[in-house]
């Protein structure tokens, strides 16, 4: 494998990784708060590109940026207090249903607004170019900021890969939310006030802590963060209804992985599913290739031969679903995870 | 309640229409057609876009035609899934209705073409005829062929015929990769272009060849990345509608610097990705191109005016064209009466001189390779308004893109 080739592959699968932390972030953390799977979590990633889509026809992208987040925010916030934190006191089956059903909701809600198309919502003109370009000449490997180089053109056999200017943007903007989360919840005082209220809540309560607001405000918080990944994850690929669905399974796998309710393990497990799945698109090697490299060879009559010569690019799409079997499997509270199954 | 009534009142119009149809001949008589294609979800802007085309068409037909018939479409959202496809089938059926089109997706096209085929050996009487204007894959007219299923498009057999044809004389292709989506449709192009590129240009060499799932792919990177680290100069590629956008938006960003043959490259959304900027050229081989003279100008022109949206679905004159022959050759809207007599038909399709072949149902028609070029004073037109248009590089007569068919037809 040559060396740009595996950087941009590696770059690509960060980036994909680290959207995918965004979303699920914010999910972690509602779940760690309040036991609740939020299954309507990815419809708010989706309210917060449509959102952002609409403020950035008005006023630009840049307040779209600012603002999506909040509004989705409150609206996650009004959902917990006037609707979660009723059927609250029936369990958690109840809880999961009321998620569930606000999924659909929130789907069809969009689909009257926006319509059943994809919209078109692009990144800003800023934003638009390639940030670098990795410069892979037949004898080295070079980085040049911005368009390609002339050297490009003039060098035979030189290959000339440009990263685009957007997708580094939504990394960036995915680190910095990974520090201001983990700085608010382990040296402030909202965040100690937020840790207690999750393993000893009767004794923050007795402490004069609201904790019913502290609910609230994290599964806000968290809905903001989802939104915040919508208009990262909007502009960056498709903004169309079914955007939630597409990522709404592979969070659930993320968090699974990486153990339920921690920020960290998240972390860990949507940054490796990113990249994981970047290299394994680009791969063409199937068990057949291994076996033959261990001197088994396979031809086509030999025995399942259309399962052993499955290339790993065309099965890239269901490695996290098999990662998820197999953490649940051999180590059900996942890779960072505390507790039990 | 209030639906039943409905479906009552429609199914007693055709009643009627049908009766009076025996007495009076076809002309002045209402044929309802059901458009049965996505309306939602990731191919979306595809269907809609087709829905208005064929309903433009209608409109333009209904002032004037062979039949003196007046076309209305019935439209239903099979969500682009085989199994949607049937459940709306049905409910076409239930009212009534006899003519049925869908193009997007083969999965969906065979499905319907075996269900209207059982439909019509069980329910003698309520026969239902089926307009294939876009489904390709070749199978259709042959292994799978019906006798009720028209393609108005031409099938993937003779698109590589074509795109060949026109590729052996390009020295600069020398190592072609191919990307397509994992269904009949993309399997058939892959097959098909390295069965055709062996047997013309045997020293080039394929050094790719993805499958990946329909509409589910967000991010094209990885592909691009692999494309580029395979030194390719050329991609073929029949993706269509999102698969090819964001396809051509991720070459983009990655400054891919092959050149793109495709199928579908003027298809709602893609246009304005490449307008946004494409490394290499861009080609399309398909029945019709932005030029094509004659009714092709003033009905895209009128297209654009009405709808601020490119009418690129030719298949669709061509379609009602040939219903209307054939139900002014048959005296009647019966379907199976303008079946028989659309069999071998010949008539004047938007690019001239047409043939439904009778032996399998697959349209003969010449085929272009046209190029993504800026518009000039000979090309004016502005496809999605980029001020690019696709032109005519080479045009290959009917005959060379002929292919011959396996199918053995089953007349009723």
């Amino acid at each position: 494998m040559d060396l740009s080739f595996f950087l941009i592959s590696l770059l690509n699968g960060l980036s994909v990784g680290l959207l995918l932390f965004m979303l699920a972030s914010g999910l972690t953390l509602i779940f760690s708060m309040m036991g609740v799977l939020n299954f309507a979590h990815a419809s708010f990633y989706m309210v917060g590109a449509y959102v952002a889509y609409s403020i950035t026809q008005v006023i630009g992208f840049w307040w779209a940026l600012l603002l999506a987040p909040p509004i989705v925010g409150a609206l996650g916030a009004l959902f917990e207090r006037y609707a979660l934190r009723r059927v609250h006191k029936f369990g958690h089956v109840p809880e999961l249903l009321i998620t569930f059903g606000l999924s659909y909701i929130i789907l069809e809600v969009v689909q009257l607004i926006w319509g059943r198309q994809a919209v078109n919502f692009q990144p800003p003109e800023l934003l638009r170019g390639p940030l670098f370009t990795i410069v892979d000449l037949p004898d080295a490997l070079r980085f040049a900021w911005g368009e390609k180089p002339a050297v490009c053109a003039a060098t035979a056999g030189a290959v000339c890969t440009t990263f685009p200017a957007f997708r580094a943007f939504g990394m960036g903007v995915a680190v910095l939310m990974l520090l201001a989360v983990w700085l608010l919840l382990t040296k402030t005082r909202i965040g100690l006030v937020i840790q207690a209220a999750l393993t000893h809540p009767e004794a923050v309560e007795s402490l004069g802590h609201n904790v019913p607001r502290v609910f609230m405000g994290v599964f806000g918080g968290g809905t903001a963060l989802a939104a915040l990944a919508g208009v990262i994850g909007g502009a960056l690929r498709v903004t169309e209804p079914s955007m939630a669905l597409a990522v709404g399974a592979v969070v659930f796998a993320v968090i699974v992985i990486g153990g339920m309710g921690s920020l960290a393990g998240a972390f860990v497990a949507s940054v490796g599913l990113g990249v994981i799945e970047s290299f394994a698109v680009g791969s063409d090697h199937s068990i057949a290739d291994g076996l033959a490299a261990l001197g088994l060879a396979m031809t086509p009559e030999t025995f399942g031969f259309a399962v052993w010569s499955v290339k790993l690019s065309q099965v890239a799409a269901i490695l996290p679903y098999l990662l998820l079997v197999l953490i649940l499997i051999f180590r059900p509270k996942g890779l960072f995870g505390t507790r039990e199954g | 309640m209030q639906i039943s009534t409905r479906l009552h009142t429609i199914s007693f119009a055709c009643a009627w229409a049908l009766a009076g149809g025996a007495a009076f001949g076809q002309a002045g008589q209402t044929v309802k057609i059901a458009f049965i294609d996505p309306l939602s979800g990731p191919f979306a802007n595809v269907g809609q876009n087709q829905l208005k085309s064929w309903q433009f068409i209608a409109e333009e037909m209904n002032k004037k035609n062979p039949a003196g018939v007046k076309f209305e479409f019935v439209s239903f959202d099979n969500k682009g899934s085989p199994q949607e496809s049937l459940t709306v089938l049905k409910a076409a059926m239930d009212q009534g209705i006899r003519y049925v089109t869908q193009g997007n997706g083969s999965g969906a096209a065979a499905a319907i073409s075996d269900a209207v085929t059982k439909h019509n050996e069980r329910n003698p009487g309520k026969e239902v005829l089926y307009l294939n204007y876009a489904a390709v894959d070749p199978e259709l007219t042959n292994a799978r062929c019906s006798y009720w299923h028209f393609r108005l498009d031409a099938d993937t057999s003779m698109k590589m015929e074509a795109l060949t044809s026109f590729m052996k004389d390009q020295p600069e292709v020398k190592k072609v990769y191919l990307i397509n989506q994992n269904y009949a449709h993309g399997q058939q192009v892959s097959k098909y272009f390295k069965e055709t590129i062996a047997r013309k240009r045997p020293d080039v060499q394929i050094v790719g060849d993805d499958l990946h799932p329909i509409g589910q792919v967000k991010d094209f990177a990885p592909f691009v990345a692999k494309i580029k680290a395979s030194g390719a100069d050329s991609v073929v590629t029949g993706n269509w509608g999102q698969d090819l956008t964001l396809l051509v938006k991720a070459a983009n960003d990655a400054g891919l610097t092959a050149n793109l043959y495709t199928y579908y490259a003027g298809v709602s959304g893609t246009p304005t990705a490449l307008a946004a900027g494409v490394g290499g050229k861009v080609r399309v081989v398909a029945y019709s191109h932005n030029s094509v003279p004659g009714v092709v100008q003033q009905l895209q022109t009128d297209f654009k005016k009405r709808f601020n949206d490119d009418w690129y679905t030719g298949a669709t004159y061509n379609g009602l064209m040939m219903l209307s022959e054939g139900m002014a050759k048959a005296k009647s809207t019966d379907p199976v009466k303008v079946a028989a007599a659309m069999g071998g038909l010949k008539f004047k399709g938007f690019q001239g001189d047409v043939e439904m072949r009778k032996s399998d149902h697959q349209l003969q028609q010449g085929l272009y390779i046209s190029e993504w070029r800026k518009a000039d004073a000979k090309n004016p037109y502005s496809v999605e308004n980029t001020g690019w248009n696709f032109q005519e590089v080479k045009a290959i007569p009917a005959y060379v893109a002929s292919t011959p068919t396996s199918c053995q037809m089953k007349a009723p």
